[in-house]
C-alpha cells in the first residue's frame, strides 16, 4: 500500500474550496445571505453549495450557515462539505456581537485563515435581559477575543447602516462581505445578485454600498458598551436665582471631584420636587459629607460622599405616583415618545398608559394621618381598594384623562405632608445612619452600604421584594463591620441579589457569609 | 397557509428533461417523485422536511395536471397507512415525515405493510432529526428498516444522487414487493445544489382505475395464517430479489484505488464529511479522488453481503463508518465475516465515537487511529491538520465562554403564547408550583427562560397523557400543555379522551394558534382561514365536549392575561371532577404578520384610514428590575443602558419590530408591575374629525403644559 501512496497522491487536485460560515439568529435573513453568495459565485462560474441546520432556531434562537465555493472545472464535480470544521474556515460572518464570541468559540476563526465580518450591534439574550440588575454581557471580551483569534477583523454596527437605509442587517452584511475581497469577485457583481432579487431592491442595495464603502473607509469601530453617563460639569449660572443659589452651594461646600454628581442630584431633585427640595439635599449631603471628612474621607478621595450624592438623590427621588404622573404629562414626554415610535407629520398618536393604582398607592399621596387612618381602618380600606385596586387603560392624549394625570402630578405641591414621604425619609434616614455608622470603624464598607440603595427600585410587589433584599443584605452589617473584607462581601452580596428574582443567591452568599 | 410561499419553487417543479434545478435537497425530491410517476403524496410536516409538504400544497395546479393526489395527513401513522393503496395496485405512493419522532408514530401502518408487501413503489421519505439543528431524540431510523425488513436507502448527499435514489427506490420497492425508506439527513435536506431534470411522467395506473377495479388478495392481509406466509415471503422471496436489484443497478459505489491494504465502508450519507477528513489528511481531493478504496453503502438496509466479501478480500481491516448507536452495520459486519470465516479486521465505533454526528474532525480523529494501527505509511510525514486548540485554550477565548449567552430558539415577537406563560407565572407566584406535562410544539419553549414552565414531553400530543398518573387526590393539580398540532394528531383520543374516560382530575391547557406553527404554519383542522382545498374551521371545544369533556373553557385573546390568569387558578381549584380543559385561542403572530401586513401596507397607501400599535416604555419611569422581561421574553422587549448617572441598571426599551399583540401592557398591569408601558396608536390617514379633535385636544393640553413649564424652576436640560 505504501507503494501506492505516491501514485495516488499525485493525482490529487490541490485546489482547496473557500469555507464560508455565517452566524444569525432566526429571522436575521441568514439565508438570504448565503442564497446571495452563493447566487454571485455561480454566477461567476464558481460551483457553490451552501447549507444549513435551521429546524426551530428559525424561532429567534442562534443558528449556522455554511457556504463552500469553488471554481468550477469542466468534467468534474468537487465534493464540497456540509459543515464547517473548526480551525478550516476562511470567513465568518456574524450578524450580531455576541455570535461573532460565539463563532470564536466554535473554534472555526483561527488568526492563520479567517476573516471576521461582524456587526458590532447588541441583540441581548434572554439570560442577559431577565437579570433583575444589570445582565448585559461585557463587549470588550469578544474584541479581545476576535481580535486575537481573527487573521482580519471587520467589524462596525451593520444593523444601523441597514436600518439607516430602509434594509435589513443581511444587504449590509452582504456589502461587508464583498467589500472584504474574499471572492475574487467585482462589486457589480454583487450588486447584480441583489438587482435580480424580488424585493426592496433599492434600500438593499443602499445598504449594501454604505457597508461597502465603509469598510474601505474604517472596517473597524470598536463597540461601545452603552451610552456615557450624563455627568455635565457645574454651569456657571443657571439662569434663575434660586438654582444659581444651589450651584453656589455645590461649587463651595464640597470637593471639585464630587461636583459633576451632586449637580446631577440636584437636579433631579429640582425636577422631582423644586429648588427648596434640591437645597434640602445639599444640607443632607453636607452633614453626610462633614462626617466623611472627620473621618478621614480625603484619602479615600471622598468615596463615601460620592456614593451619598448619587443614591441621596436617588432615594429622595423615588418613585411616586406623582413623579409618574408628571413624567407621564409633561410636553417633552409627548415630543420624545413621537420620536421614539417614528410619527410622521401627517400622522396623529396617542399614548395608552397600563397603570394599576391600588388603595396603597391612594393613601401613600394622601397627607399623612388621613393616609394611616384608612390604612388602619382595615374595613374602609378594603371597601375603597375595591374601587381602586383594577387596571386602568389611561389615554393621556385626551382632555379628561389628561387633566386627570395632571392633577396627580399638581399635589407635588402637597408631596411633603404624604405618608409616602414621610416613610420613604424614615427608610432614607435609617439607612444613612447605618452607613454612617460604620465611617469610624470600616470606611470602605460605609460606602457600600450605600450602594446597596440600587436594590430598592420599582413599583409595588417589585419594590417591596427590592426592599427585602436591601434589608436581607444589610442584615449583614455585624457580621463585616470588623472585616478588613467586609466591604467585598457586601458587594459580592448586592451582585448576588441582583441575579435573580426570588433572591436564591442571595441566599447562598448570606449563608456564606454567616459561616465566615 | 404556510409560513412560507412557495410560488417560485413551484416552478421549479415544472422543469423538463435537461433543464437546471437549482435549490434545496428537499425540494429536489419533490421534483424527483413527479418525474417517477407517482400518484400520491402524503406526509406529516416537520424539520427537516416541511419544505416538501410546503411546496406540494402550493403546486396544487401542477399536481393536478399530473394526476397527482397529495394529502396533508393527520399525522404520520395517517400517512403510512395510505401507502395501503400501492398494496393492491401498481400505483405509485409516497410519504414524509421527520424521523425517528414520525417513524415512532407510523410503525403500526408501516410493520403492517411491509409484512403484506406492496405491489407499487412504496417510498417513505424521512428526514433523519440528528445532529447539530436537530430537535428531538438523538436516535437512528436504521432500526425500523432492520426491524420491519424494509429497504433503506441512504444516498450521498448531493442532488443528483439524492434524486437517483427517490428514483432507484420506486424501482426497488416494486421489484421486490417491499417499501423502502428513503433517508435524508438535515443538511442534506437544506443542502443547495444542483441537478439536470427530466419530464415529469403521469402515473401509468391512476388512482381512479384502482378504486373501479378493486382487487383483493386475502394473502396480503395480515392475519394468520398469511401472516405466517408473509414472513417467509419476506426472508425468502423479497430480500434475494432486493439484493439482486441493488447490485444489478450498482446503487452502492466504490470510490479509490482497487486495492488496497485497508478500506472504508460507509453510509453513503456521511460520504462528504469522510471525504473531507480524508482530504485533510492528505489521502483525498475535493474531486473525490481517494487514496484509500472505499465503499459506499447507499444502500443501509440491507447489506449486500457479495459486495462486502469482495471489498473486504485481501484487506487487512476495514473501518466502518455509521453515524449514532447502535453500531447495527458494524455488527453485521462481524457477523458476516465470522460466518464466512475471513479475518479482515473491522474497525468502527472502537475509533470513532459510539454517538453524536460525525463531522470531519471527528472522522479525521478516529481515521487517524485506524491507520495508525492498520496502514501508518499511508499517513506520510503527516501534514498538518485543522487545529483550533491553540485559540481555544487561549485565556482570552476562555474568558469569552464567561459571556457569550445561550440562545435557545424562544417565542416570536408578539406570540400569543407568551400572555399564556406569564398568566400561568402569575399563578405559580399565587397558588405555587404545579407539575406540568408540555407537549411538542412552539409552546414547549416554555421550558427555558425566562419561564422555566413544564418538567417532561413524551411525544406529539401526548402532553395530557403523560401527566395521567397524577390522577390521585392531593392539594395541587397536575397541569398538561397541549397545541392544536398535538391536539389534532392524536392527542384528542389519546390525551382527552384518555383523561375524560379515565376522570383525570388534571387541568389541560390547550394551545390553539390556528396553524401548525412550529412546523412553519401550516393548516390544521381547527385552522381559522378558510381553505379552499380543506375543511377548516372545526372547534376545538366542540370536540373536546364531543368527547365527554364537561369543564371547558374556551379563551379567545390569549393577551387578556388577567383573565387567562384567572381561568386557570378556576381550573386549578374547582371542585369540580374530571379534566379541566382551557382551549387558549389566538393567531399565531408569525403568520397573522404574514398574512395582514400586506394588506395594511396597501390600505395605508390607499388612503385608508389605519390605526397602527406598538409599545413602549418610558425610560424615565422604568426603574431596571426586568420583572417585565422575567414575564415576557420577547425579543422586541430588550433593555438599553441609560446615560441617566443615577441609575445602574439598563432600562426596558421596546424596538420597531414591536407588532403591538398588548402583552407588555397585559401583563404589567395584571402583575401591578410599573407604570412605564404605554401603547402608541399611530393614526394614519386621520379623517377631518380625528385631524378637528387632535386639535382641540392639543390645544388644552399644550396650554396646560406650557402653564406648568413656566411656572417651574428647572435646570434646562442638558444632553438628556
Amino acid at each position: 500500500m505504501a507503494d501506492n501512496l505516491p501514485a495516488a497522491a499525485h493525482r490529487f487536485a490541490t485546489v482547496k474550496p473557500v469555507s464560508i460560515a455565517i452566524l444569525a439568529m432566526g429571522g436575521q435573513g441568514g439565508g438570504v445571505l448565503a442564497d446571495w453568495i452563493v447566487a454571485v459565485a455561480e454566477a461567476k462560474g464558481w460551483v457553490a453549495q451552501s447549507t444549513s441546520v435551521p429546524g426551530v432556531a428559525q424561532r429567534t434562537g442562534a443558528t449556522i450557515y455554511y457556504i463552500e465555493a469553488v471554481p468550477g472545472m469542466e468534467g468534474v464535480h468537487p465534493t464540497l462539505s456540509l459543515m464547517p470544521t473548526p480551525g478550516d474556515v476562511d470567513i465568518v460572518i456574524a450578524a450580531e456581537l455576541m455570535e461573532a464570541g460565539r463563532s470564536v468559540l466554535r473554534g472555526i476563526v483561527t488568526p492563520n485563515q479567517t476573516t471576521l465580518i461582524t456587526s458590532t450591534h447588541r441583540s441581548y439574550a434572554v439570560s442577559e435581559k431577565e437579570k433583575p440588575g444589570d445582565g448585559i454581557a461585557d463587549p470588550n471580551l469578544v474584541i479581545s477575543a476576535t481580535d486575537f483569534a481573527a487573521k482580519r477583523t471587520i467589524a462596525f454596527d451593520m444593523e444601523k447602516i441597514a436600518a439607516k437605509n430602509g434594509s435589513v442587517i443581511s444587504a449590509s452584511l452582504f456589502g461587508a462581505f464583498a467589500a472584504s475581497g474574499a471572492l475574487p469577485f467585482e462589486r457589480a457583481d454583487y450588486e447584480s445578485i441583489i438587482r435580480a432579487g424580488g424585493k426592496g431592491i433599492e434600500p438593499s442595495l443602499k445598504a449594501f454600498g454604505a457597508a461597502f464603502e465603509q469598510v474601505l473607509a474604517k472596517p473597524k469601530e470598536d463597540p461601545k458598551a452603552g451610552p456615557e453617563k450624563n455627568l455635565p460639569p457645574l454651569p456657571a449660572t443657571a439662569g434663575h436665582p434660586a438654582l444659581d443659589g444651589l450651584v453656589q452651594r455645590i461649587r463651595t461646600g464640597f470637593p471639585e471631584n464630587l461636583h459633576p454628581m451632586i449637580y446631577a442630584g440636584v437636579r433631579r431633585l429640582t425636577d422631582f420636587q423644586d429648588p427648596a427640595y434640591a437645597d434640602e439635599y445639599l444640607t443632607r449631603l453636607g452633614e453626610l459629607h462633614a462626617r466623611d471628612r472627620a473621618e478621614g474621607g480625603a484619602a479615600h478621595g471622598f468615596a463615601f460622599s460620592l456614593e451619598a450624592a448619587k443614591y441621596l438623590a436617588v432615594a429622595m427621588a423615588y418613585d411616586d405616583v406623582i413623579r409618574v404622573a408628571d413624567l407621564k404629562v409633561r410636553g417633552s414626554r409627548f415630543d420624545r415618545v413621537r420620536k421614539e415610535v417614528g410619527v410622521k407629520s401627517d400622522q396623529l398618536l396617542y399614548t395608552t398608559e397600563f397603570m394599576h393604582p391600588r388603595m396603597e398607592e391612594v393613601c401613600g399621596t394622601l397627607p399623612r394621618g388621613l393616609g394611616l387612618w384608612i390604612e388602619n381602618n382595615k374595613g374602609l380600606y378594603g371597601t375603597l381598594d375595591r374601587f381602586v385596586n383594577r387596571g386602568r387603560r389611561v389615554k393621556t392624549g385626551t382632555i379628561f384623562w389628561f387633566l386627570g394625570l395632571y392633577m396627580v402630578s399638581g399635589l407635588r405641591r402637597i408631596r411633603r405632608g404624604t405618608l409616602r414621604h414621610q416613610r420613604e425619609m424614615d427608610f432614607t434616614r435609617e439607612w444613612l445612619e447605618k452607613a454612617s455608622a460604620l465611617l469610624p470603624v470600616n470606611y470602605a464598607l460605609a460606602t457600600e452600604v450605600l450602594k446597596c440603595r440600587r436594590l430598592v427600585k420599582g413599583y409595588s410587589g417589585t419594590h417591596v421584594r427590592g426592599t427585602s433584599k436591601f434589608d436581607r443584605v444589610l442584615s449583614s452589617i455585624p457580621l463585616l463591620r470588623d472585616r478588613e473584607d467586609g466591604a467585598d462581601w457586601m458587594r459580592r452580596l448586592r451582585q448576588a441579589a441582583l441575579i435573580d428574582e426570588d433572591g436564591i443567591a442571595l441566599d447562598g452568599a448570606l449563608k456564606t457569609v454567616a459561616s465566615l | 397557509m404556510a409560513e412560507r410561499s412557495f410560488a417560485r419553487e413551484v416552478e421549479d417543479l415544472k422543469l423538463g428533461e435537461g433543464e437546471i434545478f437549482r435549490g434545496e435537497g428537499i425540494l429536489a425530491i419533490t421534483k424527483a417523485l413527479l418525474q417517477s410517476g407517482v400518484s400520491y403524496v402524503g406526509g406529516y410536516q416537520g424539520s427537516p422536511i416541511s419544505h416538501l409538504m410546503d411546496v406540494l400544497a402550493d403546486a396544487k395546479d401542477v399536481m393536478e395536471d399530473l394526476g397527482v393526489h397529495f394529502e396533508t395527513s393527520a399525522s404520520e401513522a395517517a400517512a403510512a397507512a395510505m401507502l395501503s393503496a400501492s398494496v393492491m395496485y401498481p400505483v405509485r405512493g409516497a410519504v414524509t415525515w421527520k424521523s425517528t419522532a414520525g417513524t415512532n408514530v407510523a410503525s403500526d401502518a408501516l410493520s403492517n405493510l411491509s409484512s403484506g408487501g406492496v405491489t407499487g413503489g412504496a417510498l417513505i421519505i424521512i428526514g433523519e432529526d440528528y445532529g447539530e439543528g436537530s430537535s428531538i431524540m438523538q436516535e437512528r431510523s436504521h432500526a425500523y428498516a432492520m426491524k420491519s425488513q424494509m429497504w433503506l436507502l441512504d444516498p450521498r448527499p448531493n442532488l443528483p444522487s439524492i434524486v437517483k435514489a427517490v428514483e432507484d427506490g420506486f424501482e426497488l420497492s416494486e421489484a421486490s414487493n417491499t417499501p423502502v425508506m428513503l433517508q435524508v439527513r438535515i443538511r442534506a435536506c437544506h443542502v443547495h445544489g444542483q441537478f439536470v431534470a427530466k419530464d415529469n411522467r403521469r402515473p401509468a395506473f391512476t388512482l381512479k382505475e384502482a378504486m373501479e377495479n378493486p382487487v383483493r388478495d386475502v394473502n396480503r392481509i395480515v392475519l394468520p395464517p398469511a401472516s405466517f406466509i408473509q414472513e417467509k415471503d419476506k426472508l425468502e422471496r423479497r430480500w434475494p430479489a432486493a439484493i439482486e436489484f441493488i447490485k444489478a443497478r450498482k446503487l452502492n459505489e466504490f470510490f479509490g484505488p482497487d486495492e488496497g491494504d485497508v478500506g472504508i465502508i460507509l453510509l453513503g450519507g456521511l460520504y462528504n464529511s469522510v471525504l473531507r477528513g480524508l482530504q485533510q489528511l492528505g489521502l483525498a481531493d475535493v474531486y473525490g479522488n481517494s487514496a484509500i478504496p472505499l465503499y459506499v453503502m447507499n444502500v443501509a438496509y440491507p447489506m449486500i453481503d457479495d459486495e462486502v466479501l469482495e471489498f473486504c478480500r485481501g484487506k487487512k481491516a476495514v473501518l466502518m463508518v455509521e453515524e449514532g448507536a447502535p453500531d447495527y452495520i458494524e455488527q453485521s459486519l462481524h457477523t458476516l465475516l465470522r460466518r464466512r470465516d475471513i479475518q479482515t479486521h473491522v474497525s468502527g465505533k472502537d475509533v470513532l465515537p459510539m454517538g453524536g454526528e460525525y463531522t470531519a474532525p471527528v472522522l479525521l480523529k478516529g481515521f487517524t487511529s485506524f491507520l495508525e494501527r492498520w496502514a501508518t505509511p499511508l499517513l506520510g510525514n503527516r501534514p498538518p491538520v485543522p487545529d483550533p486548540s491553540p485559540v481555544l485554550s487561549d485565556d482570552r477565548v476562555k474568558a469569552l465562554a464567561t459571556v457569550v449567552p445561550p440562545r435557545p430558539a424562544g417565542f416570536c415577537t408578539g406570540c400569543p403564547e407568551r400572555p399564556i406563560f406569564a398568566a400561568m407565572k402569575l399563578v405559580e407566584k399565587e397558588l405555587g408550583h404545579h407539575h406540568v406535562s408540555a407537549d411538542i410544539g412552539c409552546h414547549l419553549f416554555s421550558i427555558l427562560p425566562p419561564f422555566n414552565i413544564g418538567s417532561t414531553t413524551m411525544g406529539y400530543g401526548l402532553g395530557p397523557a403523560s401527566a395521567s398518573a397524577f390522577n390521585v387526590k392531593a392539594d395541587k393539580r397536575a397541569i398538561s400543555v397541549m397545541g392544536d398540532g398535538g391536539f389534532w394528531h392524536n392527542g384528542l383520543s389519546t390525551s382527552v379522551g384518555n383523561a375524560v374516560f379515565n376522570k383525570q382530575d388534571g387541568v389541560m391547557l390547550i394551545v390553539d394558534n390556528f396553524y401548525s406553527a412550529a412546523t412553519g404554519g401550516q393548516d390544521i383542522l381547527s385552522s381559522r382561514a378558510t381553505n379552499p382545498r380543506r375543511k377548516t374551521n372545526n372547534s376545538i371545544v366542540n370536540a373536546v365536549k364531543g368527547i365527554g369533556a364537561t369543564w371547558v373553557r374556551q379563551i379567545d385573546r390569549t393577551y387578556d392575561v388577567a383573565k387567562m390568569r384567572d381561568t386557570l387558578r378556576e381550573a386549578l381549584t374547582t371542585k369540580e371532577p374530571g379534566p379541566k380543559i382551557i382551549v387558549a385561542s389566538s393567531e399565531c403572530m408569525l403568520n397573522k404578520q404574514r398574512r395582514i401586513k400586506p394588506q395594511f401596507n396597501a390600505d395605508v397607501k390607499a388612503g385608508k384610514r389605519m390605526v397602527k400599535e406598538r409599545f413602549g416604555v418610558d425610560e424615565d419611569v422604568c426603574t431596571g428590575d426586568h420583572a417585565c422581561i422575567r414575564l415576557s421574553g420577547c425579543p422586541s422587549l430588550s433593555v438599553k443602558p441609560t446615560d441617566d448617572p443615577l441609575k445602574d441598571d439598563p432600562v426596558a426599551a421596546i424596538d420597531n419590530s414591536c407588532v403591538g399583540c398588548g402583552n407588555c401592557g397585559e401583563v404589567s398591569e395584571a402583575a401591578v408591575l410599573c407604570p412605564s408601558f404605554y401603547r402608541a396608536d399611530v393614526i394614519m390617514n386621520p379623517t377631518g374629525w380625528d385631524k378637528f379633535l387632535a386639535g382641540v385636544r392639543q390645544k388644552v393640553i399644550g396650554w396646560l403644559q406650557r402653564r406648568r413649564e413656566n411656572r417651574r424652576v428647572l435646570f434646562a436640560a442638558e444632553g438628556a
